[in-house]
């Protein structure tokens, strides 16, 4: 109870602000309406004109909540309207995206730390690759793909991979590299091979610094899906209801698509959380 | 025993120097070091730091590479003799896997040596009760206190039956009363394997109580001062620090520890 409390305030807060913001955000419609029509709109009047808007420039939350109830709720899984539907197209191409991330980012790590030449030569190539923003590259993937008959949850997997796969590398080279100078000496005094060492020192020293990455990596996975979506066309998926939210001014369909994705993105984090303590736990490494 | 009746030196070192290249310029961490260790010696090498005493007990397990002379680990090079399994060495901190049980971190070598499963079985029962862990098998290395930590990391050198055992300042980070206990369990099990021992530490009573033999090195260049042939018998109580001849000792010790800093400060 001691701890609810400080977080419902602080979500208490948020919502108030966001009231007011509404608020004065939407106030200018009504009062071009008002003015249209001759008349005059006291501010009793106002405030509830402005938060019950078709096309708001700021949805209040309880727009926004009833936005995703329908979504989640109000349809079939299978319907287009459905925000189930959407956000699983975008999850199926997350996770596929997010796996094919983490095995090449782990690969990547492995003959990091093995090879001296790609040490010096995979890492630079790494960090250019998220420097190029993911809008002006993905377009670029897709039509690439496309012409080769590739399409569908692929394209937007690989785009997803290639935002997942560099944290992944950042946090392995890392954790293969933690163990100090004195561990790797006792196991130079057993005469251990570089394979033994790898799988019996390096590799389970690396776990916690592997979740800490799975953690950012599953959600640049789902940031890449969505990307993914914009050119396709928007035919499904989150990004696809982003898009034609803002094509039609539909701005409660963007915050609910929006939302969708947090709390997938939370769910996801959050999943990995749960694995990464069962694992630790099971590894003895968790207290 | 052949060794011992043949008279040959398990350490054998002679003229031995070892000089790092360091952007300051060469630094010589061992110049001329001349020491023969036959077998089931205890050995101690005493001095303070940067004297090269760490850089020797290294040097014997091929962890450093001597730049000049000759040393000999059982009549091969360091390197041969590693490559061998000759040593188990105990570095100063005991450096246990946290993902590994107790019984888990000293079937590591056994593992990477490759015996069989009811052979390491055996074996880690077997050092565990030589370091007094038994029933501590199955907790985890942040289980356990620092003093038992460091007796399993004993264990842990112990486990493959390796003739000599280096030890680092093992007891180095640990309070006074349990390094007295370490000590004299360490005696123990010296007497029960009669295994060769070279043991760095920079306490002068440790180095008498617990050895046969104690090399005083100073630095800069490091080098041997002194090498005292320990004539307290083999069996020592905790008390025989109170003895004359204990005294006697470590006045020589500490007077060759002089010795080597004099010029310095």
């Amino acid at each position: 109870m001691r701890s609810i409390l400080p977080v419902l305030t602080v979500v208490a807060v948020i919502v108030a602000l966001w009231y007011a913001a509404a608020v004065a955000m939407n106030a200018t419609w009504v009062r071009d309406q008002a003015a249209r029509a001759g008349t005059e709109v006291s501010f009793q009047e106002l405030v509830p004109r402005t938060l019950a808007q078709d096309r708001p420039v700021l949805p209040a939350p309880h727009q926004v909540a009833k936005g995703l109830w329908d979504g989640w709720a109000g349809q079939a899984v299978t319907s287009r309207r459905s925000l189930v539907y959407h956000a699983w197209i975008t999850l199926s191409a997350t996770l596929v995206g997010f796996g094919i991330g983490t095995g090449l980012g782990i690969l990547l790590a492995v003959g990091i730390i093995h090879n001296r030449a790609m040490d010096q030569s995979v890492m630079p190539w790494a960090i250019a690759s998220q420097t190029i923003p993911i809008l002006a590259i993905a377009p670029m993937i897709i039509v690439v793909m496309n012409s080769i008959g590739v399409s569908g949850l692929l394209p937007k997997a690989i785009i997803s991979a290639y935002l997942s796969f560099f944290p992944v590398v950042v946090g392995m080279v890392t954790g293969l590299r933690s163990p100090d100078r004195m561990q790797l000496d006792l196991l130079s005094t057993y005469n251990a091979s570089r394979s033994q060492t790898f799988w019996k020192l390096r590799l389970p020293a690396s776990m916690p610094y592997l979740f800490a990455s799975l953690k950012v990596g599953i959600a640049a996975s789902l940031v890449g899906a969505i990307v993914g979506e914009l050119p396709t066309g928007a035919v499904a998926g989150l990004g696809a209801r982003l898009l034609q939210g803002s094509y039609y001014g539909q701005t409660i369909q963007i915050w609910a698509a929006l939302f969708t994705a947090a709390i997938v993105a939370a769910a996801l984090v959050g999943i990995v959380g749960a694995v990464q303590a069962v694992v630790l736990k099971r590894m003895g490494m968790a207290r | 025993m052949s060794d011992a009746a043949t008279g040959r030196p398990v350490i054998d070192a002679r003229k031995v120097g070892l000089t790092f290249q360091t952007a300051d310029g060469p630094v010589h961490a061992l110049k001329d070091v001349n020491l023969s260790v036959m077998k089931g010696d205890f050995v101690s090498f005493i001095g303070p730091s940067g004297c090269g005493k760490t850089t020797f007990l290294r040097a014997i397990a091929a962890l450093e590479h001597p730049t000049e002379g000759d040393l000999r680990v059982n009549g091969m090079t360091p390197d041969e003799a590693r490559k061998r399994r000759a040593y188990g060495y105990v570095f100063q901190a005991a450096g246990l896997y946290p993902w590994r049980t107790i019984a888990g971190n000293i079937r590591l070598p056994l593992e990477i040596m490759g015996f069989p499963k009811p052979e390491q079985d055996r074996r880690v029962k077997d050092v565990l009760q030589l370091v007094e862990l038994e029933g501590f098998g199955k907790k985890y290395p942040w289980q356990l206190s620092g003093g038992m930590q460091q007796r399993a990391s004993i264990a842990r050198a112990l486990a493959f039956d390796a003739d000599i055992l280096l030890m680092d300042e093992p007891f180095g980070a640990l309070d006074e009363i349990v390094r007295d206990r370490l000590n004299e369990a360490l005696l123990k099990l010296w007497a029960q394997t009669g295994k060769t021992i070279g043991f760095v530490t920079h306490s002068i009573p440790e180095a008498v109580y617990l050895s046969t033999k104690i090399v005083v090195m100073s630095p800069r260049p490091g080098r041997i001062t002194d090498v005292i042939e320990s004539p307290l018998p083999r069996e020592r109580p905790l008390d025989i620090r109170d003895s004359a001849e204990f005294i006697a000792i470590a006045h020589r010790v500490r007077e060759g520890l002089r010795a080597g800093h004099s010029y310095d400060d």
